[in-house]
């Protein structure tokens, strides 16, 4: 019996709701997977002004255009762009609580990317950070972005404003 | 399409977690199917909804006064369901119905288990069988049945 109706009167019901799809990540989503399972990170080059879209996807969505260029890999270090502290516990999140969820601009990117942060006490958490990811043991790697477990701080000095204002 | 070009796919499930509090009325009606008995509302003109709402859709004018229905009802309206998803209520052929309990003047959306297509007919007359254990869900009855 639920815990709502141990009371004399139930004043609430449950009603989720649950959509069971299959997803198809199509051609370009499908080679950024594969290649992070082998721990590289794909990226793709517009051919209109040259922008990197991390991760790679089939087609720009600023020209319109497809992208069929070779991909761009990338390095597995980057910027924090913004971040945001959630207190409350997700199912999707292997972190404890309170734990940090990141933008990350990784160098030579143009877009950003939406990651965790570890290792980091919350006071020092800051826009401009340098980061690295924090990957999985090898043996572990799979199809996912989930095979890096979170971002966490480089000893290097924080990235100038300039260099990723344009993404918060 | 080279095999390393081929789309991956793969299981996406979204599931939202939703609780809903019931207020005043629906509470009544919940707790009623908890303890096995099935509460509609009266209006002001004697008429009775079932399932209650805290409104008279006419008039707008609250209306709070539970009275008893019976689990024996009428069918006014039914789709058969061939094939049963995974996630409907049951897992066998069965039809949704409109079903006008006796003692309410309006339809409650629900199930009827009626074996087959052909067993199922409109004025057919359907009683309500519970579930096992009843928590205060509409799935405390686990289906209608004919009478
Ligand atoms: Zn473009």
């Amino acid at each position: 019996m639920s815990d709502e109706a141990k009371d004399d009167v139930v004043k609430v019901i449950r009603t989720p709701v649950q959509l069971d799809y299959n997803y198809s990540a199509g051609r370009s989503a499908s080679r950024f997977l594969r290649s992070i399972k082998e721990g590289k990170l794909i990226g793709q080059r517009c051919p209109v002004d040259g922008r990197v879209y991390f991760p790679s996807r089939g087609s720009c969505p600023q020209h319109g255009v497809p992208i069929e260029g070779e991909p761009v890999e990338l390095v597995d270090r980057g910027t924090l762009v913004t971040f945001s502290i959630v207190r409350i516990p997700a199912e999707s999140v292997p972190l404890e609580i309170p734990f940090v969820t990141i933008q990350v601009l990784l160098d030579g990117a143009d877009t950003i990317l939406m990651h965790l942060l570890g290792n980091c006490d919350l006071e020092k958490v800051h826009m401009g950070m340098r980061l690295k990811a924090r990957w999985k043991p090898k043996e572990e790697w799979e199809e996912s972005v989930a095979n890096i477990i979170y971002f966490e701080p480089l000893d290097e000095p924080d990235a100038d404003y300039d260099s990723y204002k344009e993404h918060i | 399409m080279n095999p390393t070009e081929e789309s991956l796919s793969a299981p996406h499930v979204l599931d939202y977690t939703y609780k809903r509090s019931l207020g005043p009325i629906l509470s009544q009606f919940f707790t009623g199917l908890r303890d096995k008995k099935l509460l509609g509302v009266k209006r002001k003109d004697g008429s009775v909804l079932f399932p209650p709402k805290e409104y008279d859709p006419d008039t707008s004018e609250s209306i709070d006064e539970m009275v008893p229905v019976q689990d024996v009802g009428a069918v006014k309206s039914w789709a058969w369901v061939a094939q049963p998803r995974k996630q409907q209520p049951l897992d066998k052929p069965f039809a949704y119905a409109l079903i006008q309990l006796d003692g309410a003047d309006t339809t409650l959306l629900h199930v009827v288990d009626g074996g087959s297509e052909a067993g199922m007919k409109t004025g057919m007359r359907v009683k309500a069988r519970w579930a096992d254990e009843t928590i205060g869900s509409i799935k405390d009855i686990a289906c209608f049945e004919p009478a």
